[in-house]
């Protein structure tokens, strides 16, 4: 038999490290359903891209390409990575930054025809912004190109 | 001339800090008091360098003296004064000034107000604290010299930031620091503690009200942020699991774990080892916060390398405080014994669950704000959602709430079954009958908000009844004057609690958000509200042109009940646009109306229309919470003269 102290502070240490598996159980399967990826439009093009996740697309908006039918909220618009454009759809209203020229990064996911309908459209607060994934899949292309 | 006092009032202070780190420690550790006794006026000079080194600055602001680099980066001759001073804090150079000068202040009040501290393990804090001070003040004069002059010098600064341009964002950064920083006295005791191996309930008293005073600080900053992200930035949201938002909130979340856990130190002489650890874990936590926000590293590990001198030196620095305190401690920490078993029923045990539940949520959102910037340094691109956080905390904490409720009814020591029983049944059925009827009342039935409610109410009830006891058997007046003002600060954190559940569960769960396309003359009815849209007017403003909208709010009946005038603004030199919603404030609703962009060319404009249910709540919930945090600091057991007295472990009078 185990003294009742000892027995009780083991009760004690047991507990806490159910305690500590249930929390890191929980944490990695919520983490698993809720990372969001990050995918360029190049990699979009390219087929790359999951077509029943959500997931997130950058990109900088192509100059003139922002396009209002004269109806609810719906706004659309082709964002590049410079490679590829891909044309992204949403219906709500865009962040302050948003212009075109500007870096931007899409939430949502494909339809069937190729284009992304965004459910969240977010762009930093800074002028000069541009999602570094962006930036750096741009600095890769332009590596390859010289 | 200035701005190069200002600079040589730097090195200064770094110097004194210097000395008043060294000499203190060894003369505490050689038993040389004319070495002791320097702890507290080389702390005092520090401060007095560091104020005059901010001051400098601060002139440099109001004065537009656009020679100085940073002044040129964060201000604009057309700036209102007031955010002259608070943009003294806008950048990243003034806002670890800042924060320097904090620590100091902190440092300087221990010097000054803690008489019944024993004058060596003063020292000794003291000695920690200016060791602090000497990495941030290195930090700042290496990487970050806040006083670098521009030649030629700009004709007119660039600028701050219009989301900084804000009475919210101008007093949220020092709240937050002074909370973030505070932490430093609780580590320092906590060092000292470890060097000295003497933790004790003298030891855990001295260390309370500081902690206490520090959190209560953090939790008005959070909720200051919180609050203007929620005005400011147009989203209507209050809480976004951003990293920048993390990092404050785990501190604050060790915090309420090492004030609970210093409690069970200080009444029964248990978990000394684990409330030094917790003491440590906050301010790393807090330096950890630091690093996230100062060394670019969240907008991406790439960002990190394009300024490493400044994400390396904290790195460095992160690596030092963390690693060095938990050596000392694995070294000193089994001489922590402690004079008492803990058994599981009573209210030791619930402190524990209580210390156990929190550092578990604070792993899992430490591991939601690392894991994307891990996975960043091994070339991925993700980002976790607030989905996963929202699921973490919700289940990590909602046990919490129900301990809280124990927690305040059990004794310590130890406790019987059938006592606690007896005495909880009651109040239990009748939160669960009374939350149902009040879920039954509203809008819709949802389970969530019912266990929201019982939660709520189970915290304020049980609250209810411990102040009973305190009453009971005594003459109203006599238990005034004998009940300390700690048991307030007790009840008033956990009522501020069950306030803020209230608040987070009906905003999220009955909130009405629409975003619509309205043209003059169109409106929008929502929960019992019409909105009414009358076009909008352009303003110029100090330093911004507005477009100003107006709305007429009236009742189901017809009847007028406000005018709101949401604005675009686009702030002039920086051509940045900000909107700025209206927002009709109420105790049991908001209405939020935001202007997003003008469509087609009829006058139509994007509208964002919110009614949230109970919102105020949040931040009243805090409010309350800081106050509890102000009445336990100020228990008057903590000023008496304690020094002489060693208070044994589980003597004391509990409660």
């Amino acid at each position: 038999m185990m003294k009742p102290a000892r027995a009780k502070r083991l009760m004690l240490i047991l507990l806490m490290l159910a305690g500590v598996a249930i929390g890191v159980v929980f944490a990695l399967k919520s983490l698993d359903q809720n990372i969001m990826f990050f995918f360029t439009p190049a990699e979009v093009v390219e087929g790359k891209a999951p077509t029943n996740k959500l997931f997130r697309l950058g990109g900088i908006v192509v100059d003139g390409s922002v396009n209002r039918p004269d109806e609810g909220l719906i706004v659309q618009f082709d964002i590049t990575d410079n490679l590829h454009k891909v044309r992204v759809s949403y219906n709500g209203i865009l962040p302050d930054l948003f212009r075109e020229g500007q870096g931007i990064i899409a939430h949502g996911r494909l339809d069937n025809k190729g284009g992304f309908v965004a459910q969240q459209v977010l762009a930093k607060h800074d002028e000069n912004y541009m999602p570094p994934e962006v930036s750096a899949a741009m600095q890769a292309q332009q590596g390859t190109q010289q | 001339m200035i701005p190069e006092i200002g600079h040589f009032a730097l090195i200064l202070a770094l110097c004194i800090a210097l000395f008043q780190a060294v000499i203190p420690l060894a003369g505490a550790s050689l038993g040389i008091q004319r070495w002791v006794a320097a702890a507290i006026p080389a702390t005092l000079v520090q401060l007095l360098f560091l104020s005059l080194a901010y001051a400098s600055l601060t002139w440099a602001f109001i004065n537009n003296d656009f020679s100085v680099l940073y002044v040129a980066r964060n201000s604009n001759s057309e700036l209102p004064l007031i955010y002259q001073v608070s943009g003294v804090w806008g950048g990243h150079e003034g806002s670890l000034l800042l924060w320097a000068l904090v620590l100091s202040l902190w440092s300087g009040a221990v010097a000054l107000f803690s008489p019944n501290v024993p004058r060596v393990m003063r020292a000794r804090v003291l000695g920690v604290l200016g060791l602090v001070s000497c990495g941030f003040l290195l930090f700042i004069i290496i990487t970050s010299n806040p006083f670098e002059r521009l030649i030629p010098a700009a004709a007119e600064g660039s600028d701050l930031n219009p989301l900084l341009q804000d009475i919210g964002m101008a007093i949220h950064p020092p709240m937050l620091y002074i909370g973030y920083v505070g932490f430093s006295v609780a580590f320092a005791f906590s060092i000292a503690a470890l060097i000295s191996g003497q933790v004790d309930s003298a030891w855990a008293r001295w260390a309370r009200p500081w902690t206490n005073i520090a959190w209560l600080f953090l939790t008005l900053g959070i909720a200051l942020g919180s609050w203007w992200a929620y005005y400011e930035l147009g989203w209507g949201g209050w809480w976004f699991w951003d990293p920048v938002e993390n990092a404050s909130f785990m501190p604050w979340l060790v915090g309420i774990a090492l004030m609970h856990s210093l409690a069970i130190t200080e009444k029964r002489g248990t978990f000394k080892a684990w409330t030094a650890l917790l003491a440590i874990f906050a301010f790393s936590l807090s330096l950890l916060g630091t690093f996230l926000v100062r060394s670019g590293v969240l907008t991406s590990v790439h960002a990190f390398a394009t300024d490493p001198a400044r994400g390396i030196f904290i790195l460095a620095f992160l690596a030092v405080v963390v690693g060095g305190s938990l050596v000392l401690y694995a070294w000193r920490a089994p001489l922590l014994r402690s004079a008492a078993q803990t058994r599981l029923l009573s209210r030791d045990g619930a402190l524990l669950l209580n210390n156990i539940f929190l550092a578990v949520a604070t792993t899992a959102i430490l591991l939601g704000t690392l894991y994307p910037i891990a996975i960043d340094a091994m070339g991925g691109k993700i980002s976790v959602g607030p989905p996963y956080f929202n699921l973490m905390f919700l289940v990590l904490t909602a046990p919490l709430g129900i301990l809280i409720g124990i927690g305040m009814l059990i004794r310590w020591k130890g406790d019987d079954i059938k006592r606690l029983r007896g005495k909880m049944q009651l109040p239990a059925i009748a939160v669960l009958v009374v939350a149902f009827l009040i879920s039954l009342a509203l809008p819709q039935w949802i389970w969530s908000a019912y266990l929201g409610i019982v939660m709520a109410l189970w915290i304020a009830v049980t609250a209810a009844i411990a102040l009973f006891e305190r009453f009971r058997n005594r003459k109203p007046m006599s238990a005034l004057r004998s009940i300390p003002s700690g048991f307030y600060g007790m009840l008033l954190g956990h009522i501020g609690i069950a306030v803020f559940i209230i608040g987070i569960t009906l905003t999220s769960l009955y909130n009405h958000e629409k975003d619509l396309r309205m043209a003059p003359g169109d409106s929008y009815s929502v929960a019992g509200y019409k909105f009414t849209f009358h076009g909008v007017q352009q303003f110029r403003v100090d330093n911004y042109v507005a477009t100003r909208g107006e709305f007429s709010v009236s009742n189901e009946s017809g009847d007028f009940q406000t005018s709101l005038y949401p604005e675009k603004r686009i702030y002039q030199v920086q051509k940045m646009p900000m909107t700025e919603a209206a927002i009709d404030a109420g105790f049991t609703r908001d209405l939020f109306i935001a202007l997003g962009e003008p469509l087609g060319n009829k006058g139509a404009w994007a509208i964002r229309i919110y009614y949230k249910p109970f919102i105020r709540w949040i931040w009243l919930g805090a409010i309350i919470m800081a106050l509890g945090g102000l009445f336990a600091a100020g228990d008057r057991r903590y000023k008496r003269h304690t020094t002489a007295v060693a208070v044994s472990a589980g003597m004391e009078k509990t409660g």
